[in-house]
């Protein structure tokens, strides 16, 4: 048996228990493939296990357990770094609860705070940074570690009751989908659940739209009497609360869709972000005329 | 490499704190990192190497570059070590003789070779280009295994070949030898004969666990009696080189290390004083 025959066979017997391939390796192998076959599922046990504690308590050991042993079963890991076997895990558990949302939401959640955890170390900015700032053309940079997370329960209470161990809140499904902001604020993930307009703004930001259009699209949402206001309140909460990585000045942006319309494609876009954020870039593109760039 | 003997301990987390105490250094020479759990962008196991990194030399100790994989490595994985690798400028960069990808299917778990003439060509060609792009010379550890393949030279030819033909160094393993030996039935003290001393870099010393029918390698508690001896013996060979007790589970407060690593030194000395 050459050597690609060998891996061939070996792959086989850890991800499915080919008993033809692990014959090939003859009768004395047997107690041997055993150990493998056991470190090779124990390891991946043990990454799930320890990537969603939250998932783990809120299913119960057991329930938590076979789903894992199903994701093994159903996704050999294909990366060479272990953490990268967490980031489909929430995929397999859509498929295992459909009528449970709330339990990949949560999954989500957590695998988001875990990418947060390792991203891109960013300086942060602060408020004394803005000064002389042109913010009709301001566009603010996100630091490395943000994302947009969409959920249709009530995961963000889950987890966080989880976290600080209480009870955790029965699930409720939400009446529009939210948006949960995850970053990392430092050294320490975090989240906030958005409300609609901010989510609509932060997906603006997220779209390399500048502050004057999420300015104009806020005053277009909430009025002229409160619109300048509450773009200034964002503003310095996400620069208070670490979101804001740098400030950077371009004159020259591309169209833009209102928040409303943004709300609008939010409650038809499927669970995840980066989905959401296409779908507004390109009904923008679409339907708004193209604005000529400054000469 | 070295005048006199060295000794370390594996950075984990639970020690985190001791290692970056300002108070007070750690008694260590070098501490040992899994590379894979630092190749990464950011945060805070990244600054926690950086700041170790100030204080202790720092070996980076790989476990999935996969030398034995037919199909060769795999380029992002190398450029991501070789990042790391000029971050930390550390004293050895090493990986095992075995193999865990495989196409697109990753065991994360580093399973056997089969030491045919065929296998020789592919660790050593994956060696090459490996020490090619991490431009640093790299240590190969002797892996512990549960399945003895058919083969066409023993597993001290085979370390003594890659090493001849590569110019890599080895990180011996004690443990390794030891529970491969009662597995597969060979005898310790040829294989410390048969590797090439003067390749030998670094030394792994660390515990098992008994299975039901194999001796498992676990580092999950201290390292046993017929460790230390095989250590003994294999310090005769070697002379002075880097000691590092390896425990990965069930890792037991930092005084319970420096307790074995004390028992590391007084070996070390009383070869020191043999050789004399």
């Amino acid at each position: 048996m050459n050597l690609a025959a060998l891996q061939r066979d070996f792959r086989s017997w850890l991800t499915v228990e080919a008993s033809d391939a692990a014959a090939r390796f003859g009768e004395p192998a047997a107690p041997g493939l055993a150990v493998y076959l056991n470190n090779y599922r124990g390891q991946l046990m043990a990454c799930l296990v320890q990537s969603f504690g939250a998932v783990r308590a809120w299913l119960g050991n057991t329930a938590f357990d076979g789903a894992a042993a199903t994701h093994i079963d159903r996704r050999p890991p294909h990366s060479w770094t272990l953490d990268a076997y967490a980031i489909e895990f929430p995929d397999t558990l859509d498929a295992l609860y459909p009528q449970d949302p709330e339990v990949a939401d949560l999954a989500r959640l957590e695998r988001d705070l875990d990418l947060a955890f390792v991203a891109r170390d960013a300086e942060q900015l602060t408020l004394p940074d803005m000064a002389d700032i042109d913010w009709s053309g301001a566009i603010l940079e996100l630091v490395p570690s943000f994302s947009l997370l969409s959920v249709t329960t009530n995961a963000g209470a889950i987890w966080a009751a989880i976290e600080s161990e209480q009870t955790p809140p029965a699930a409720a499904t939400l009446d529009v989908p939210a948006v949960i902001a995850v970053w990392r604020k430092d050294y320490s993930p975090t989240f906030r659940t958005l409300d609609p307009v901010e989510a609509g703004a932060m997906f603006m930001l997220t779209d390399g739209r500048t502050f004057g259009e999420i300015c104009a699209a806020i005053v277009h949402e909430v009025g002229e009497a409160d619109g300048p206001q509450a773009a200034g309140s964002l503003l310095r909460r996400w620069i208070a609360e670490g979101m804001i990585g740098s400030i950077r000045s371009d004159s020259v942006s591309p169209p833009v869709a209102g928040i409303a319309q943004i709300k609008v494609l939010a409650r038809h876009a499927s669970a995840t972000g980066p989905k959401w954020a296409t779908a507004a870039r390109q009904s923008a593109a679409d339907e708004v005329p193209t604005i000529p760039a400054n000469p | 490499m070295f005048e006199t003997h060295q000794f370390g301990l594996g950075l984990r987390k639970p020690h985190y704190r001791d290692f970056l105490d300002d108070r007070s250094v750690v008694p260590v020479d070098f501490v040992e990192v899994i590379s894979e759990n630092y190749m990464i962008d950011g945060g805070r196991p990244l600054d926690v190497l950086r700041r170790a990194r100030e204080r202790h030399p720092v070996a980076l100790h790989g476990v999935s570059m996969s030398l034995g994989s037919a199909d060769g490595l795999r380029g992002d994985y190398l450029e991501r070590l070789r990042s790391l690798a000029d971050m930390i400028e550390p004293l050895f960069i090493s990986d095992h003789l075995s193999w865990s990808r495989f196409e697109r299917f990753n065991s994360h778990d580093l399973l056997p070779l089969p030491y045919t003439r065929e296998a020789l060509e592919v660790v050593c060609g994956n060696i090459h280009r490996a020490q090619d792009i991490l431009g640093r010379t790299m240590l190969i550890e002797n892996p512990s295994s549960y399945v003895s393949l058919p083969g066409e030279m023993a597993e001290w030819e085979f370390l003594e070949a890659i090493c001849a033909r590569t110019g890599c160094g080895l990180l011996l393993d004690v443990n390794n030898i030891y529970v491969s030996a009662r597995n597969h039935g060979f005898d310790t003290q040829a294989y410390l004969s048969g590797i090439p001393a003067a390749r030998v870099r670094q030394i792994h010393l660390a515990g098992h666990s008994q299975g039901r029918e194999l001796l498992i390698d676990t580092h999950d508690r201290p390292v046993p009696d017929p460790v230390w001896s095989l250590y003994a013996a294999a310090l005769e060979r070697v002379g002075p080189v880097a000691t590092m007790i390896e425990r990965d589970d069930g890792i037991p407060p930092l005084p319970e290390l420096l307790a074995e690593i004390e028992v590391a030194r007084a070996i070390a000395r009383e070869n020191l004083r043999r050789a004399a």
